[in-house]
Formats: C-alpha cells, structure tokens, sequence
C-alpha cells in the first residue's frame, strides 16, 4: 500500500510571504496617520493610486510572463511597494509622476529581473529615484506645509484630489519645500540664525515631520518586536548617520543639525521599511551592519553635498549594488568551523 | 555545583505537541504472530544471519552475529520459528527491501539463558572487570543508539587517543510529539542514572550530565528523586536546558553543556565529549544486570489519527500494522505516516514496515493538524532562515545554488554543515521546503565524488598498470641478462668438464677423437693453402695474411700430431 511521501519537516510556523508583507504595511499605518493628520489627504490618495496602478501593472506583466496571476498578486509584494512609494513621494504629486514611478518599478526593477525576491534593487525606490531625476520641479515643489507650518486647516479632499489629478499648483500657504531643503538654503544664505524663527522650525516637535518620523520610529520597532525585521540594518544606519552628523556637521551653521537629519526627511521610513527590503538588503548578520551602515553614511553624504535635499532613495540603491558582494564576504561563521569563509569559492 | 549552560546559533520554538502522547503510562501491546526483523536497524555493517528458515529460536537468542566493530548481532525478541529469510521493505525512506529474518511467534515467550553480566563473570562490581569485556557484552547485546542514529553504542566508548572528560547523556528530546525519552525517564529513572554510571565508568568521563529540556518537569523531578535514593556517582547531574529546537541535537547540546563545538570533520570525541540517548543507557543498564538484550524498545504513538497516543513498549520487529491496531489508528485520505517527529521524521514509504531499534515515535496526523505543504513562493530573501539555522548557514544562499546546481558555491557555503533539522523551512514565509533542496544537492555532489573516486581509481589502475608492465618488461629484461649470464656460465662449465672428461676417457677413445681432429684440421690446412695460392696467382695484397693463416693452421696440426703420438706412446707404455 503506498503511503503519502513528502519532506520533512511536515510542520510549519504558519507564516507566509503574504503575512509579512501585511505586517510590514500594518507597521506602516503610525506613520500614514500623522502624515494624512499633519499634510492632508494627499498621501492617502498617492497610495490609493499607486496600489491600483502596481495591481494593474503587476497582473499585466504576470500575464505577459505566463505566471499564474492570482497565486503571485496574493503575496502583497506588488501592494507593498506602492504603499512605501505613496508615502515617499509629496503629497501633492502629479498622478501621472505617480502612475511612471509605479510603473517602473514593478515592471522594469522587479518583474523583468524575474519577479519578487530576484530583484537586486529595491523596486520602490527605483520608482522613486526614477521621477526624481526626471521631474525634479515636480518632486521639490509638491511637498505639502504642515498645518502648525502653514497656520491654516489642512487642504480639504477635494482641492487635494484636484492638484494631484489637474497639476495646477495649489496655494503656495499649502505647499512648499521640506525643512532639510529649507534648512540648506539657510546655510548657503548664512542665515541659520533665523531657523528657530521660522515656522518650519517653530519649536520642538511642531513641525509634523518629527511627529510623522517618530510614528515611523514606532512602527519600525513593532516590526522588529514581530521579528520581520532585524535591528542590524536600521541600527546600524542611524548610527552611521548620527557620528557623521556628529563629526563632520557639528557646526550648524554650516551643516543640518542631527536633530533634523534624525527626524526629518524619510530617515525612519528608510531606516525600518526601505532599507530593510530584504529582496535587494543584505542577509547576513554583519552584511546586514556593512549594508545599514553604508545607507547612513551615503544619506549623509548626498544631503550634505548633493544637489537632492533627501537621498534615502540614492543612497539605499547604491547599497542594492553592493549588497551581493556583501554578502559573499560575510558568511557567518558555521557551527566547528574555526573561521568563517570568505569571497567566492577558489578555484582549484 | 552550578554549570553554566551556553546558547547555540539561531533554534525555533514550534508548537510542541508533546502533550497528548504523555497522559497514559507505557504500555505494551499484544504479542504480534509475526516479527520482521532487518539485519540492518543500526548505522554499519549489515549483521548475517546464523539461523536458517525453519530453526525455532528462544526469546534472547542471536539470530544474526555482528560483522566486525561497525556492527550489533540480533536477537530474537519472542520465541518461535523462522519462517523466512528474505527481502522486506523496512522503515527507511527509501523503501528500498533490506534483508529481514521473519520470526512465527509461538506465543510461548521462552527465553535462552541469558546471565547478566555478574553471573557469566563471577564477579561483583564493574570495577572487577576489564572494560573490555564490559564493553564486549553491551556489544553483544546488540545495542545501538537509541535516539535515532543507531550508532553501535559500544563503539563509541572504546579508548581513543583522546581523554573523555564530559559523558552527556542526552535527555532533551526537543523535537516536537515525541515523548518516549520523556515516559522513560519518568517511569524508569533508575534504569537512566543506573545506565549513567555504566557509562560513566566505562569512558572514565569526569562529569555525567543527564540533559534535559525544561518543559518535561516530572523527568527532571524523577531524576533527582532516583539520583538522591540510588547514592551513585556524585559526578553525575541532571542539567535542565531551556526549551528550544534542536537542543537535543548532538552538536547543539554538547555546545549548550560545554560551549565548545564538534569540529566539522570531527567527532564529540577529538573535543573529550561522549554523547549517548537516555533510553541507551536503559538499555545498557539492562543488559548489564538482566542480561537483557536489546529487543523492545518504547515507541511513541502519536498524532491526531490515533485515538490512544501514548508511549509503547514494543518488541523490535513489530509490524506496524499491529502497532497501529494497538494504537486506535483510523486511516486517513492520504494517508500519511511519519517515522519520528514532526521536523525531522520521514514519512514511510509503506505501511507494512517493522518498528527497529531507532523508531522513537510513529506520527500519525490529519491533514488539519499538519497541512500539506501548500506551493511553494519564491525566496524573499528576508532572511528568517538565517536567524533560524542552529548551525550559522545562510539556508536562503543554499537554497540559490542547490537551484542553480552551484555545487561548488553550496560547498563553499558548508552545504555538509546542514544538519537537516529543518528549522529553516519552518520558518520561511515563502514555505520553501528548502531541506529537500538541500538532500538533493548533497547526494548529487556525493555521487558526484564518488564517480570522481572511481575515475580517480581508474586513473591510479591504469597507472599502476603501466608500472607494472614496465616493472615486467624490466624484468624479463634482467631475467634474459641473467639467462644469458647463466648460460655463458654454464658454457664454460660444461667445456671444463668436457675436457676433465676427455681426460679421464678411454685412451682408446682420446685417439679416435684425436684422429678426428686431425682429419678435420688436415682439411683446414689444405683449404688455407688453397685460399692462399690463388691470393698468390691474383697477386693479391691479402696473400701475406692467407699465408699466415696457412702456418696458423699447420701448427694447430703439428700440436695434434704430437699429442696423438704421445697419447700412442703412452698407450704402448701402459699395454
Ligand atoms: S526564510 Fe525562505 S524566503 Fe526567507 S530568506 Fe530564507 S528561504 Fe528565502
Ligand atoms: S536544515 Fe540545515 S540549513 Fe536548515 S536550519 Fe537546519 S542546519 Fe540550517
């Protein structure tokens, strides 16, 4: 009588792709919060957009791929990357830049590498680095003010969803520049005195962005309370960020406090969502500190002397490159094995 | 005393499922008609079997001799008679037929005699034996490693070159369902300890530790409770490890107790650890002081297809057909029957398989308790794995090149290293069933060395052969020098001893010879004269050599001559 065979193990911790793909999204909604409370709608509706565009673009090229559909677009990767781009990019972003970043992502940095987990960079980001390079007006100027920033009530659904879908402009009391971009013009004006003046800078904690990387900070930590994600990366990286800071920038009327580099920008979203893309990170325990690291000091790198205000993108793609290599150099050390091994294999 | 317990790579938590098989005491189940006994249950040698079909056999009695150290005999567990010699698929996953003795129970249960070892001896403590001889007797009892690898338990105790200083007797059974180490120890903990001190003498260990996980309390309380009544060695200690797979793997516990590591192409015993199962050291213990041979063992039934889980004292070689009878086992549709735990069991091939020596726990689910491996995703490369491998690999990565067959990256990646324990695909979200990646490029890269070996043999036949023809032409050459030396030899042996003999012939004879020698050189004379003359008439420049030659000649006849009239004279002289 033949009997069932299969592998062992025969049992399993009943997590799945999808799961963690919803976890990841579910850390993420702190962060969606404070944003949509802070800057309006235009984050929500950048995401709802971008979800509907990645589904459509992801099942497109299945098809076109001849996966199975379905059994592909229910791991929520394709939902995920549109999640992280919705939140990374203005929030009064012209649908049509939205739809490119999307777009390209999942067709050209994800499907034609061969799908989920083949792709050597974060799809997201290259989306996002994408538009940046080609529609920089659009990338700089759309970024919502905060309400405590602009003193007013946040844009209402409506006038938000009509910026984004007509590309008029809206009124400049609504939108402006992101205060790392703000506080480097400061610098090159000479003019750091007047930052604590300014409504961008209006105090401790006022300016929404903290508020929106601290609820980021949170999620991350959710994440790594689940076990999703290790501490080497997002470690690793806010350390590299904080001593370059520290040793280069002290000087603020020179360089961007720490303060700011911190808890401005996408630093936290990068540091526990994006960096932490485990497709194009490093998998090794030290890889992972080499990887994070570098993300921090090449952050602070672009911020400090690149023509971008924010460059977690930049930087996290760069990283993407190295990370096999990485890898290869930093395979822990096996169980009665004196060293670890290194490198590829040598020919003999 | 307070050890201080160290902490290995990585380990999972899986539900541990232990709970249902412990509620009942072991029991045994009725005598089967028929036992299937493999000539094979340990890792080694193949045991022969010494009886034939048709012999009856008394419970205890060897029916199959081990062949050399890598080896344990079998016993007959019931009295009866065989009923055949031949082929049966046993409980391996290959489903490949091994040899198996069939035994017909009588029903009689009869033992052979069977002293203990104190009686067959005469003497009354280990300490008066050779630990040759105790170790000769274990061996004899056919034991081998009860946890699962069936390693001949003797041999893992003869001296080596390296000094034993830590005895883990290995309690832990971290995998999930199973809990015959666990019913052991709390029913029989004086068998455990009294096993221990067996053992403990034997490899002349400073320290025993019994290892076991913290979450089976009532072992670790019987332990002590038996360790305190019994008063034995104060070397030995009952170590309780903190849950978590695989702790009870060998490599992992002996870095738990000791903080040191197995090296990859080494033994526990280059680093002066022995490690032995818990239900081992039972059954030493009683084969020591019963003269009990190994032929039960407890077997866990377990699962949720079985309607009495619970732990079995079983005689080796029961159909599992019978046990599952025993056991309230309601078929399911597929049918799927595991051999050990949850993790790292195996299903079996076919149901009509015995239970051996290393069958801890018989797994029977349903299709709700462990589902089917749903399809497999591809790898995110989130690195779960990573964080899981208790042996510091990166699963993920040799999953890569077992897909690629990157033979070579996955050994470089210490593919050898896996200990298959499966923690790896438990955990990954993508439900990868990595471990069967890994089996697969192992016995490639395997076959692959073996054909290397055997071309690699080729190579070093066609070699040598070459020598060898080069050796034998060499020496047919000397021979040929040596023949012809010999017979140059012999030459001139045979022309010394020619001569001696014309010496001591006949007179009569030597004239004879000597006329013809005469004749013949009269001959030689005139053919020279001849040559000569006509070199003389040609006037050829060659006429003075002939003439010599012409004188040559003429002497030669001349000294004949003479020897003939002497040789006459002293004929005449004699007469
Ligand atoms: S756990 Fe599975 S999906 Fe994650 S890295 Fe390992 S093999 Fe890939
Ligand atoms: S099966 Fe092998 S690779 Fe997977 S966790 Fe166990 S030792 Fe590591």
């Amino acid at each position: 009588m033949a009997l069932l065979t299969i592998s062992s193990p025969h049992t399993h911790n009943n997590n799945s792709t999808t799961k963690v793909m919803l976890t990841v999204a579910l850390a993420t909604l702190p962060g969606l919060f404070v944003l949509t409370g802070f800057f309006g709608w235009g984050t929500l509706i950048n995401i709802a957009l971008a979800s509907v565009t990645a589904l459509a673009f992801e099942a497109a090229t299945l098809k076109l791929r001849q996966r199975p559909v379905s059994f592909y677009l229910k791991d929520g990767s394709a939902l995920l990357t549109a999640l992280l781009l919705g939140l990374a990019l203005p929030p009064f972003t012209p649908y049509w830049v939205t739809i490119v970043a999307v777009g390209f992502a999942i067709v050209f940095a994800k499907q034609l590498y061969g799908g989920l987990g083949q792709n050597p960079f974060n799809p997201a980001m290259a989306g996002y680095a994408l538009v940046l390079v080609s529609f920089p007006v659009q990338l700089t100027t759309t970024w919502a003010l905060s309400t405590q920033m602009s003193g007013q009530e946040v844009l209402s659904f409506a006038e938000t969803a009509s910026a984004i879908f007509t590309g008029l402009p809206v009124a400049d009391a609504y939108s402006g520049a992101t205060p790392l971009d703000v506080y480097k013009n400061l610098i090159s004006s000479g003019t750091t005195d007047s930052a604590a003046n300014q409504n961008t800078f209006n105090g401790w904690l006022n300016g929404g962005w903290e508020w929106a990387n601290l609820a980021f900070l949170a999620g991350g930590l959710f994440l790594l309370y689940k076990r999703i994600i290790t501490w080497h990366i997002p470690v690793s990286m806010l350390i590299a960020l904080s001593l370059c800071s520290l040793i280069i920038g002290w000087d603020q009327d020179l360089y961007t406090p720490l303060s700011l580099h911190l808890l401005s920008g996408a630093t936290m979203l990068g540091a526990f969502y994006i960096a932490t893309d485990p497709a194009s990170a490093s998998t090794t325990p030290r890889g992972k500190i080499i990887y994070g690291a570098g993300v921090g000091v090449l952050l602070y790198v672009i911020r400090t002397w690149g023509t971008y205000p924010d460059a977690v993108a930049f930087a996290v793609l760069l990283m993407n490159f190295a990370a096999p290599l990485i890898d290869s150099w930093t395979q822990p050390r096996t169980y009665g094995h004196k060293k670890a091994k290194r490198g590829l294999p040598k020919a003999n | 005393m307070n050890l201080t317990l160290h902490r290995f790579h990585g380990g999972i938590h899986p539900a541990q499922n232990k709970e249902q098989s412990t509620h009942q005491p072991i029991k045994s189940i009725p005598l089967p008609s028929q036992l299937i006994l493999p000539v094979r249950q340990h890792s080694g040698t193949p045991a022969k079997p010494i009886v034939s079909v048709g012999d009856s056999v008394l419970k205890g009695q060897v029916i199959a001799e081990a062949v050399g150290h890598r080896s344990v005999p079998i016993h007959a567990p019931s009295s009866g008679v065989v009923s055949a010699i031949e082929d049966r698929t046993t409980s391996h996953p290959s489903g490949l037929p091994e040899l198996c003795i069939i035994i017909d129970t009588d029903g009689l249960e009869q033992w052979c005699e069977h002293p203990n070892l104190f009686n067959k001896t005469d003497c009354q403590s280990l300490s008066d034996l050779p630990n040759e001889e105790i170790l000769e007797h274990i061996q004899n009892s056919g034991i081998a490693g009860l946890g699962g690898a069936g390693f001949p338990t003797a041999l893992k105790l003869y001296k080596t070159k390296h000094h034993t200083h830590t005895l883990i007797i290995n309690g832990a059974e971290c995998e999930p369902y199973i809990t015959a180490d666990d019913m052991l120890m709390r029913e029989r903990a004086d068998h455990v300890i009294q096993g221990a001190q067996i053992l403990l003498h034997l490899s002349e260990a400073k320290r025993c530790l019994i290892a076991v996980e913290d979450n089976k309390p009532e072992a670790i309380r019987a332990l002590h409770e038996s360790l305190q009544v019994l008063k034995v060695n104060p070397a030995i200690q009952i170590v309780s490890i903190p849950t978590v797979y695989p702790s009870g793997g060998e490599k992992q516990l002996i870095k738990i107790l000791t903080g040191e590591e197995v090296p990859t192409d080494g033994i526990p015993a280059d680093i002066g650890v022995i490690c032995q199962n818990v239900g081992t050291a039972a059954a030493v213990y009683r084969a020591v002081y019963f003269g009990e041979p190994l032929i039960s063992r407890i077997t866990t039934a377990t699962g949720d297809a079985i309607k009495q889980p619970g732990n079995y004292e079983v005689l080796i070689g029961t159909p599992l057909p019978h046990f599952l009878e025993h056991t309230g086992y309601i078929a399911q549709q597929p049918e799927r029957i595991i051999a050990g735990g949850s993790l790292m069991g195996f299903t079996l091939p076919e149901l009509n398989v015995p239970l051996i020596k290393t069958s801890n726990c018989i797994l029977a689910p349903t299709t709700s308790e462990l589902p089917l491996n749903d399809l497999a995703m591809e790898c995110i490369r989130c690195g779960q794995c990573v964080s899981a491998c208790p042996q510091g690999l990166l699963p993920h990565q040799l999953y890569w090149f077992s897909k690629a067959q990157d033979h070579e990256k996955a050994e470089q990646h210490n593919i050898f290293d896996c200990i298959e324990c499966g923690a790896c695909s438990f955990v990954c979200p993508s439900h990868i069933p990595l471990v069967q990646y890994y089996r697969h490029t192992k016995g490639e890269i395997r076959t692959e060395r073996l054909a290397q070996q055997k071309s690699e043999i080729a190579r070093q036949r066609y070699e040598n052969r070459n020598e060898r023809l080069a050796r034998i032409e060499a020496e047919r050459a000397a021979a040929r020098e040596a023949r012809a030396k010999a017979k140059a030899e012999a030459d001139a042996l045979r022309e010394k001893q020619e001569a001696e003999a014309a010496a001591t012939a006949s007179p009569d004879s030597q004239i004879e010879d000597l006329e013809r020698k005469i004749l013949a050189q009269q001959d030689r004379v005139t053919k020279a004269q001849k040559s000569h003359q006509a070199a003389q008439e040609a006037n050829l420049d060659t006429a003075d050599i002939l003439f010599k030659a012409v004188e040559k000649q003429q002497t030669k006849l001349q000294q004949l001559e003479q020897e003939l009239i002497a040789l006459r004279n002293n004929v005449t002289q004699e007469n």
